[in-house]
């Protein structure tokens, strides 16, 4: 059953975050800035590759990595969609808590899969609410990948909000696990929470 | 080259183009308006029982034999994959020229003489040492180019996720893979089956936390793959740029497919 979709998710779940460059409110962000933030992303997981440290000891510092880089707070609340509008807001709380656990555990642990490899930044392009940085991934024996980080400062500060990794994107893929998993629990927000507690 | 196995192939190939235009029919009848957020899968109920199917053979025999495949030396395992890749280049080389895109033709053909040749039969990659780009192609893609559409999303046992249209196309390029009419490269049928074999195991042993992640870890694995396997077959094929999506927007919450 495997096949190349399952190869690129790993990597969907592989990518990560950016240089808080915490640009003033009210200036706009700039394309420099915003390739600024990536070129911070990959030369953090480099530096962490690098370091020698355990593999668990590696985990928690790819963990660190996307906390610090990516706006987990935007993707909580665009993976909870329509369902997030019922819900009270201790409850809106407590699921940003619980998917920041979940969202950082899961694609910091793919990290590892960076060992051995490198990326590259091609390009950029405005979207709506920042720029997309296009980079490439070459792994060790396999690749290149396409992996395109959507970056914003919408949220106060510098940071990216979406990841495609060959076309596959980690917002819409985020809501489709939201979504399944509420369906498991017929539509309860609680049970959801501590599931996600004990997921990623 | 004996009469007969050339004989038997076009045979196949023809049952295969058979196959493929009644597949490709329905394949372009379908309506798109019958589509939720950009899947269209009319065969769920019996799609999911080949993905229980395909899961089960995951967890009892791919999964566990992988992880003993995994015990080889990862630089032998990757020789094997330079091998089964290069064995695809004939095929790619075929269908990008059906495609009308020359240079992958071209990309592919000398892939596959410099890997053959100082390549040491396909088992090194001396074409990316030297900076030849690498390119890979399919006839699912060669029929999305000659227009056909997409068609209902299907799981298929065994390989797993693909479309009506990529399901024609798989079975084209197994049944007419170029190599079976030069008795000189692949003498024994069983090379290259044996070949993708390992590879595919050697895939799965990789990635495994991703996999694992995807068929044992998802609350539905099912939607999670096909949605997956959706978002990325389109990037590949170019059919759709992927969907910019902004949380940022008043009600960020409309459907990303619905543009």
């Amino acid at each position: 059953m495997p096949s190349n979709l399952s190869r690129r998710e790993f990597f969907v779940s592989s990518t990560v975050a950016a240089g808080v460059l915490a640009a003033g409110p009210a200036a706009a962000l700039t394309e420099g800035e915003a390739r600024q933030l990536v070129d911070q992303v990959v030369a953090d997981i480099d530096r962490v590759i690098t370091s020698g440290g355990s593999e668990a000891a590696i985990l928690r510092e790819f963990e660190k990595l996307f906390l610090r880089y990516a706006d987990v707070n935007i993707m909580a609340q665009y993976a909870l969609g329509v369902d997030g509008r019922s819900a009270s807001n201790a409850q809106k709380r407590a699921f940003n808590d619980a998917f920041t656990t979940y969202i950082t555990r899961k694609y910091g642990r793919q990290f590892r899969d960076f060992i051995g490899g490198r990326v590259e930044v091609n390009g950029a392009r405005a979207i709506r609410s920042g720029y997309e940085i296009e980079t490439t991934a070459y792994l060790r024996g396999d690749g290149p990948f396409a992996v395109n980080f959507h970056v914003s400062d919408r949220s106060g500060s510098l940071k990216f909000f979406n990841i495609y990794i060959e076309g596959v994107n980690l917002l819409l893929t985020e809501r489709d696990e939201i979504g399944a998993m509420l369906d498991r629990r017929g539509g309860n927000i609680d049970a959801v929470i501590s599931d996600l507690r004990s997921a990623g | 080259m004996p009469l007969s196995p050339s004989s038997k192939v076009s045979v196949r190939s023809g049952l295969a183009l058979a196959l493929v235009l009644s597949l490709g029919a329905c394949a372009t009848s379908q309506d798109p308006a019958t589509r939720t957020n950009g899947v269209n899968d009319p065969y769920e109920t019996q799609n999911r029982q080949v993905h229980a199917f395909n899961k089960g053979l995951d967890t009892n025999l791919v999964r566990p034999v992988s992880q003993a495949y995994g015990v080889v030396p990862v630089e032998l395992r990757d020789r094997v994959n330079d091998f089964s890749k290069n064995l695809s280049m004939p095929g790619v080389a075929v269908n990008s020229l059906l495609q009308g895109d020359l240079r992958g033709t071209g990309l592919a053909t000398v892939r596959f003489v410099m890997n053959t040749t100082i390549g040491l039969g396909g088992f090194f990659d001396p074409a990316s040492e030297l900076r030849i780009p690498d390119h890979d192609t399919d006839f699912g893609e060669t029929l999305n180019v000659w227009g056909a559409g997409e068609g209902a999303y299907v799981e298929l046992p065994v390989f797993g996720p693909s479309t009506q249209r990529d399901t024609a196309g798989l079975i084209v390029d197994i049944f007419t893979n170029p190599l079976r009419y030069s008795g000189a490269v692949e003498s024994n049928p069983a090379v290259r089956p044996t070949a993708t074999t390992a590879s595919v195991l050697n895939d799965r042993e990789k990635f495994s936390d991703t996999i694992d992640g995807v068929l044992y870890e998802s609350a539905d694995s099912y939607a999670r793959s096909r949605s997956i396997y959706l978002q990325n077959r389109r990037f590949e094929l170019g059919t759709e740029s992927p969907q910019e999506i902004d949380p940022f927007a008043p009600d960020p919450y409309e459907d990303p497919y619905a543009e």
